[in-house]
């Protein structure tokens, strides 16, 4: 019955490298995602937005097997997320993930936070990582910061280093969820500029967020969900200015 | 050097007060010896109920319902029960069942002898206790940061061994102080079953001396010591874990 973790066919960079297909995800009885499918493209920026409650956080926390699935299929590269026999660790080395509410862990520093992942999960040599990680800190603007635990940095510094963290992973797609929604208006825009850079060096990104701004500017395809269902996509040039939908449109109205 | 026998010699001389352990060598080492019984016994059981308090902890989670259950009736046994009801059903109960050899008088040799039996005895009692204990510090690590740890790749024991139980460990620590004290002076216990320890060296010299009273004021200010020290050791590591910017 089940189908093999890895799909017989090695995946090629034409193709999707992250695929749903028909996903529904129920709660009890309560359903929150209605069949939800999309193709991402490697390379591309996705911003997913909706109301509060339209399943926008279940649909990218299903990506990483965070969340099961109830039925469809998702498919990472050629990784199928669905299988029971999925290999978690292979998927989480593809799939990085950025919270709301950052999740550092409290009781290491800001270097140890970006280092612990590939030193304990994937073995690898710990003055090689430490390198890395004082490059990534580099990279997200904590210069200085190394040695500070998170409970001493802001939460935009703490959102750069989570951001560093699941970089040092080396993903090949990222997963942002409502990133900057816990943050005040200033810090937000440090951790924009974060994820912006990230974009355009061409890592793959999926972000649900409420920055519309960020997201006309940063997307090449916007998802507008409500309901567990992709009510209206497109580039954000029409989406913003040629959207259809009665329900998109009360949204874009009293969001812009 | 001999100030202090001559001291107490002195002192029992004009006033009465008998303490044997300071002026006369037997008694001194008796005293000592059941001093140093009583630090392995307080040492080995407060790290084996440590284990024992981890392991159950990350087991009262696992995802075999059978596993669980067995956690929690270990819980609830030897929560439920007396330590000296543990101490005498392992010594007398499970000791006289298990095989034993001989030795050269052909006398029965247990495999495992009463020492072990109250260590064993003690640390699973204490075991039980502390797998409550880390299971509420455990509680107190926000369901999100095991779930950053998830989204890393880290496996359920490595997300519990470097994430979960560092700092479950910092929320319980002044439970699990608590707790360790207790079993310190616990350990007396394993006087029933003859283990030399700091009591049962005590109430020797005060039956052969005839001085209970005296020998009473050394017994409570040792473990006053003792668990002084134990204090001492539990609050510097709290002070050791304790992290900027996080709680207080």
């Amino acid at each position: 019955m089940a189908a093999p973790t890895t799909s017989p066919a090695a995946w090629t960079p034409d193709q999707p490298i992250v695929q749903l297909i028909d996903v529904h995800k129920s709660f009890g009885s309560f359903e929150v995602l209605k069949g939800v499918s999309f193709d991402v493209k490697k390379g591309e920026v996705i911003c997913i937005i909706g109301p509060s409650g339209s399943g926008k956080s279940t649909l990218i926390r299903c990506i990483n097997a965070l969340v099961p699935v109830s039925s469809g299929t998702i498919r990472v590269e050629n990784i199928e997320v669905a299988d029971p026999k999925l290999d978690k660790l292979a998927l989480r080395r593809k799939v990085g993930m950025v919270f709301q509410q950052y999740n550092l862990f409290p009781h290491k520093t800001a270097l140890q936070n970006v280092m612990m992942a590939p030193v304990h999960v994937l073995g690898q040599d710990k003055r090689e990582v430490e390198q890395r990680a004082r490059a990534l800190l580099q990279k997200v603007r904590l210069a200085g910061k190394e040695n500070s635990y998170p409970g001493e940095l802001s939460g935009g510094q703490q959102q750069r280093v989570a951001i560093a963290r699941s970089l040092a992973m080396r993903p090949d797609v990222m997963l942002f969820d409502e990133v900057t929604a816990a943050l005040d208006p200033e810090t937000v825009k440090e951790v924009l500029v974060t994820i912006r850079e990230l974009a355009e060096e061409g890592m793959t990104c999926l972000l649900v967020t409420h920055e519309m701004n960020f997201a006309r500017d940063v997307a090449d395809h916007i998802y507008f969900t409500d309901r567990g269902v992709i009510v209206e996509h497109g580039p954000p040039a029409t989406f913003f200015t040629a959207a259809s939908d009665p329900r998109t449109r009360e949204f874009l109205s009293q969001v812009l | 050097m001999d100030v202090i026998p001559a001291w107490f010699q002195n002192l029992y001389e004009t006033t009465g007060l008998n303490f044997t352990v300071f002026y006369d060598a037997y008694d001194w080492n008796r005293y000592v010896n059941g001093l140093k019984t009583t630090l392995v016994l307080a040492v080995v059981t407060i790290l084996l109920s440590l284990v024992i308090g981890a392991v159950g902890a990350l087991l009262q989670s696992a995802p075999s319902r059978i596993v669980r259950g067995a956690v929690n009736a270990f819980v609830v046994v030897f929560r439920n029960t007396p330590p000296l009801v543990q101490i005498f059903f392992f010594y007398f109960g499970v000791g006289a069942v298990l095989p034993a050899g001989q030795d050269q008088f052909g006398l029965r040799q247990p495999i495992i002898d009463n020492l072990q039996w109250a260590v064993i005895a003690l640390s699973l009692f204490a075991g039980a206790f502390n797998v409550e204990i880390f299971r509420s510090g455990i509680e107190a690590v926000p369901k999100t940061t095991v779930e950053a740890a998830e989204a890393l790749g880290y496996t359920r024991i490595r997300a519990y061994l470097f994430i979960i139980l560092p700092l479950a460990l910092r929320v319980c620590l002044p439970a699990l102080n608590n707790n360790l004290v207790n079993l310190l002076k616990t350990t007396t216990l394993a006087y029933a079953i003859a283990v030399p320890e700091t009591l049962y060296a005590v109430k020797q010299i005060w039956s052969e001396s005839q001085n209970v009273m005296e020998m009473m004021l050394v017994l409570f200010a040792t473990y006053g010591v003792l668990v002084g020290v134990l204090v001492w050791i539990m609050h510097r590591w709290e002070k050791a874990l304790r992290i900027p910017g996080y709680g207080r």
